[in-house]
């Protein structure tokens, strides 16, 4: 198992895990599976970004990762 | 403006701006394109510091529930165009700043049209595909667009330029049927409307003064609740 550090924005923060901090997923566990495996819904994340760099669903996560989730934000 | 009153008027601008600087604002058009939250704010920022033309544009009128997060917005407004009230607005703050005001919602038949002559278009719209319909047209006009969209708590700053994949990488392909954002869930509160004002604002200052640290290929997201503050690169 790896630890990573998990953030939810906005609407998607009812789905964060307790120890969201230092959140156990298995090695290589891709981000899709994790939005998955969270019970996030499908399509509800527009933007996924690891260290501060964007990537898509297919990343394999690596310990101590900071992964962010961002839903479609277009207010005024 | 004459040079003494230039002086004193822009003061305590200096030495943060230099004279130069300060005149280049003044031979700079930039137009903000939706005057609630965000474009209220933002053309306050512009008229105080200098921006001497702005063209401000935005075909809706207050109402009770804006009042919550909207400066321009007052109780003896309501009904009263937010372009209108916007113009006032820079005009009784500084009378060396042209303001030219359209009462119209833009779309893809007029949107060109509005934004060829300035230097860049800031964007406060509030629905994802007017965003995707502004950045066509500014990529047309050869022109930058300061970006910035909030949803409760939280909020998101860009900069894009011709050419660049802009809104693609942050909302993927436009979709009609997708066009709000979760702020129709969230709402907006005022602090987070005021802050990415300021953030959209210090991005205008720094591109019209070529300046560094451009948002370029670059979101800025914000969540106040929690004073997250995370530059992500988009490329």
């Amino acid at each position: 198992m790896i630890k990573i550090n998990l953030k939810l924005f906005v609407t998607l923060s009812k789905y964060l895990p307790e120890d969201s901090e230092c959140f156990e997923v298995s090695e290589n566990t891709s981000v899709e599976k994790l939005i998955s495996d969270l019970g996030i819904e499908d399509g509800s994340v527009k933007l996924i970004f690891v260290n501060g760099k964007k990537q898509d669903g297919k990343y394999l996560l690596k310990n101590s990762d900071r992964l962010g989730l961002f839903p479609p934000v277009g207010g005024g | 403006m004459g040079t003494l009153e230039f002086k004193e008027r822009y003061d305590r601008n200096f030495n943060t701006l230099s004279h130069e600087e300060q005149k280049k604002l003044k031979n700079s058009r930039v137009a903000v394109i939706g005057l609630g939250g965000l474009g209220g704010c933002v053309c306050e920022m512009m008229a105080r510091v200098g921006v001497g033309s702005l063209t401000l544009i935005d075909g809706d009128s207050f109402e009770a529930s804006n009042l919550n997060r909207q400066l321009l917005s007052e109780e003896n407004l309501m009904g009263v165009p937010k372009a209108k009230a916007a113009k006032k607005r820079v005009n009784a703050i500084n009378s060396q700043v042209s303001a030219d005001c359209f009462i119209e919602y833009l779309d893809e038949s007029n949107m060109y049209e509005q934004i060829k002559n300035v230097d860049l278009a800031v964007d406060c719209l509030d629905t994802i595909d007017s965003r995707f319909i502004l950045q066509d047209a500014a990529k047309k006009a050869s022109i930058p667009v300061v970006a910035g969209a909030i949803a409760g708590m939280t909020g998101q700053v860009t900069t894009i330029f011709p050419g660049d994949m802009g809104y693609k990488l942050i909302y993927g392909e436009k979709r009609e049927k997708e066009s709000k954002g979760v702020e129709t869930i969230t709402g907006n509160i005022v602090c987070c409307v005021f802050f990415v004002a300021s953030l959209q604002s210090s991005e205008v200052l720094k591109i019209l003064l070529d300046r560094k640290d451009i948002l370029r290929n670059k979101l800025l997201i914000t969540e106040l609740w929690s004073n997250t503050f995370e530059i992500v690169d988009l490329t």
